[in-house]
C-alpha cells in the first residue's frame, strides 16, 4: 500500500501561491490578459519596435485623414499620425496606472497593516481620516487637486505625470486601507499569530514575518484590477484637459484632442479608445483570474 | 434604533467637517490670486479687490475663515459667487437635474444589474452565465466618458435614435446618458447579486422553502432574492452619491444642464464658493445616504438589529 501512496506525494506542499499559480496555468482568460500586458508593456519601453515616425510631427495638410495603407488608423486633426500616437501613449499610461498602484498599495497597506494590528486609538483616527478621503466624490476630487497642482503655469513631462500620481493616489488610499485592515484583524486572531507572541516575538517580527505574508492575497488582487482602473481614471482626467496634457502623448490627451471633432473624424477618437479598454480589459482580466485562484472557496 | 441613528448622525459631524475643511483648504489656499482674470485683459483696481477679500474673510487666517464660512452655511446661506449670484440659487436650479440623471441611472443599474446577475446566478455555468460575465468584464472595462461618445456617435450622429444633445431635461431625454452613467456600475451589481444567489442558493432555507411545496417562483422571488439582495442594497445606496458627484463626464458629453457642469465650470474660473458649497452638499448626500443604507439593513435582514 505505501508504494502506491508515496509517488502521490512526491511534490513538496504547496502553499498559496503555489496552488494559485497551479491553478491559473490553465486558465485560458489569464494567458489572453498576460499576452495583452505583454504587448502594451513592450509599447511602454520600445514604441519604436511597432511605430517608426515621430509622435509629434504634424502636417496640417494631411488633417483628419482616414485610414489608409500609409496611416493605418489615419490622422487626427493636427495631422498628427494615430498609428504613432497611440503606440507612444502607451508609456504615459503604464507609468501612470504603475506607480499610482505602487504608492496607494504601499501607503494604503502599510497604514492598514498597523490601524488593522494595533488597532485603539490609532485604528480610530485612521479609519475616520480614511472616511473623509472617501466622502470626497472622485472626480471632483481630483479636478480640484489638479486644478490646485496646475496653478503652476507651464510644467514638464515629469511634473505633469507625477501631479495626476499624486492625485489619483490621495483620493484611493483608503480602499487598499480598508482591505488590509479588515484582512489584518481577521489574521491578528489566528493561533500562529498568538503562537509567534507566546514564543517571545516582537511586534515588528510578528507583522513583516507572521501577518505579511499571509495578508498580502486580498491587497494583490485590488492592485491588479486598481491598475486598470488607474489608466482608465487617467484617461477620464486627460479627457477633462486636466490630467497629462501636451507635451505628454497619452490615450486619454488624444481622445480629449479627437471628441470637438467626432462627427467628422471619429476615428481619431475610437482607435485610442480601443486601446485604453483593450488594455484596461486586460488588467480587469488578470485581477479576476488571480481572484479566482487565490480564494479556495471560488476554486 | 434612535439611539443608534442619534450615534451615528453624531459620527458624520467629523467626517462633514474634515471633507468640507479639505476641500476649503484646496480651493481657497491655493498659491496665486484668486481674482486674477476677472476683469477681462486688465489688473483688477484695488477697490474691487479689497471689496472682495473682505466679502471672503481672505485676509482671516484659515481657520477663522473656515469658521466664518461654516456659521453662514448652518443658517443656510451658502454666500455669493465672485460675479454676485447666489450659490445656493445656482445649486437649486441645477441639482434637481442631476438628481433626475442619478435616479434614472439607479433604476436602470437596478432592473438590469439584478435581472442579469439573478438569471446567470441560478443558471451555473450556463451559456447566459458566461455571457454575464464577460459582458460584464467588458462594461468594468470601457471608460464612462467612451461609452459615451461611442453611444453619442453610432445612435445619436449615424442611426439618427436618439437626440445627440439633452436639450431639455426630462426623464425619457434622460434615458440614454441614465444608461452610459449607470454601465459601469450596472456591472458590478450583476456580478454582486450572481455571487449572493449563487451561494445562498443552497442554502437551507431554500432546500425548505422547496420541499414543503412553494412555487419555484416564490421560493426565488421572496426567500433568495430577499437574502440575497443585501449587499447589492448596500452598493445602490453608495452609488447614488457617486452618481450625483461623478455625473460630470455624462453631463459633459450629453451637455445635461446639472450640477457636474457647473461645479466643472467653477473649479476652471476659480469661483471657490460655488465649489465648496456643491461639494459640501454632494458630501451630505453621501452621508446621509449610507445611514439610510444600514438602516435599511434592519428592515430585510431581522437579525440584523441596532441598539
Amino acid at each position: 500500500m505505501t508504494e502506491q501512496i508515496v509517488p502521490l506525494v512526491d511534490e513538496r506542499p504547496r502553499g498559496l501561491f503555489g496552488d494559485a499559480w497551479h491553478a491559473l496555468r490553465r486558465r485560458v482568460l489569464f494567458w489572453v490578459a498576460v499576452s495583452i500586458i505583454f504587448l502594451v508593456v513592450l509599447m511602454a519601453l520600445f514604441p519604436g519596435l511597432f511605430a517608426s515616425g515621430d509622435p509629434n510631427l504634424a502636417q496640417l495638410s494631411r488633417s483628419r485623414g482616414a485610414p489608409s495603407a500609409e496611416a493605418w488608423f489615419g490622422y487626427d486633426n493636427q495631422g498628427y499620425d494615430i498609428y504613432t500616437r497611440v503606440v507612444h501613449g502607451a508609456r504615459a499610461s503604464i507609468v501612470v496606472g504603475l506607480l499610482s498602484t505602487v504608492g496607494v498599495v504601499l501607503v494604503g497597506a502599510t497604514i492598514g497593516m498597523f490601524a488593522g494590528f494595533y488597532g485603539g486609538w490609532l485604528d480610530a483616527v485612521v479609519s475616520r481620516i480614511a472616511d473623509v478621503f472617501v466622502g470626497v466624490p472622485f472626480v471632483l476630487g481630483a479636478i480640484v487637486i489638479l486644478t490646485t497642482l496646475n496653478a503652476g503655469g507651464d510644467a514638464g513631462t515629469v511634473r505633469i505625470v507625477a501631479q495626476v500620481v499624486l492625485s489619483l493616489s490621495v483620493l484611493s488610499w483608503p480602499v487598499a486601507m480598508r482591505i488590509m485592515r479588515s484582512t489584518a484583524i481577521a489574521a491578528k486572531q489566528q493561533d500562529y499569530v498568538k503562537a509567534a507572541r507566546a514564543l517571545g516575538a516582537s511586534s515588528s517580527r510578528i507583522i513583516t514575518k507572521h501577518m505579511l505574508p499571509n495578508c498580502v492575497a486580498p491587497v494583490l488582487v485590488y492592485s491588479t484590477i486598481a491598475l486598470g482602473a488607474f489608466i482608465g481614471a487617467e484617461a477620464t482626467l486627460s479627457y477633462l484637459g486636466i490630467g497629462l496634457r501636451q507635451p505628454v502623448v497619452s490615450w486619454g490627451v488624444m481622445i480629449n484632442s479627437a471628441k470637438d471633432y467626432l462627427r467628422v473624424a471619429p476615428h481619431a477618437l475610437l482607435f485610442p479608445a480601443g486601446f485604453l479598454t483593450a488594455t484596461v480589459l486586460a488588467f480587469v482580466m488578470l485581477g479576476d483570474a488571480v481572484r479566482e485562484a487565490l480564494d479556495p472557496k471560488l476554486r | 434604533m434612535g439611539r443608534y441613528v442619534l450615534r451615528r448622525l453624531l459620527q458624520m459631524v467629523p467626517v462633514f467637517l474634515g471633507t468640507t475643511f479639505l476641500i476649503y483648504v484646496m480651493v481657497w489656499a491655493v498659491p496665486g490670486d484668486p481674482f486674477e482674470g476677472k476683469c477681462g485683459d486688465r489688473d483688477c483696481p484695488e477697490s474691487y479687490v479689497s471689496a472682495m477679500r473682505e466679502r471672503f474673510n481672505l485676509d482671516d487666517p484659515l481657520l477663522v475663515q473656515y469658521a466664518k464660512y461654516l456659521g453662514n452655511l448652518v443658517r443656510g446661506d451658502f454666500g455669493l459667487t465672485s460675479s454676485g449670484l447666489q450659490v445656493a440659487d445656482r445649486i437649486a436650479a441645477t441639482f434637481p437635474v442631476t438628481l433626475k440623471l442619478a435616479l434614472v441611472a439607479l433604476a436602470v443599474e437596478a432592473v438590469i444589474g439584478i435581472t442579469a446577475g439573478v438569471v446567470s446566478g441560478l443558471r451555473n455555468r450556463g451559456f447566459l452565465d458566461s455571457l454575464v460575465l464577460v459582458s460584464t468584464l467588458f462594461l468594468i472595462s470601457i471608460p464612462v466618458f467612451v461609452t459615451g461618445y461611442v453611444v453619442q456617435l453610432v445612435f445619436g450622429l449615424q442611426l439618427g435614435w436618439i437626440s445627440p444633445t439633452v436639450t431639455s431635461p426630462t426623464i425619457g431625454n434622460l434615458i440614454v446618458p441614465g444608461f452610459v452613467l449607470a454601465s459601469l456600475s450596472m456591472a458590478y451589481v450583476a456580478r454582486l447579486s450572481r455571487a449572493s444567489i449563487s451561494e445562498n442558493r443552497r442554502a437551507d432555507y431554500v432546500r425548505t422553502a422547496l420541499a414543503k411545496g412553494l412555487p419555484p417562483r416564490r421560493v426565488v422571488g421572496v426567500h433568495l432574492l430577499r437574502n440575497s439582495l443585501i449587499p447589492v442594497i448596500t452598493f445602490l445606496g453608495t452609488d447614488l452619491g457617486a452618481f450625483l458627484g461623478g455625473a460630470i463626464v455624462t453631463e459633459g458629453i450629453f451637455n445635461v444642464p446639472g450640477v457636474g457642469g457647473l461645479v466643472f465650470r467653477s473649479i476652471l474660473t476659480k469661483d471657490g464658493a460655488m465649489v465648496t458649497g456643491v461639494v459640501t452638499v454632494l458630501v451630505l448626500v453621501y452621508l446621509l445616504m449610507t445611514l439610510l443604507v444600514d438602516l435599511l439593513y434592519a428592515v430585510l435582514d431581522p437579525r440584523i438589529r441596532y441598539d
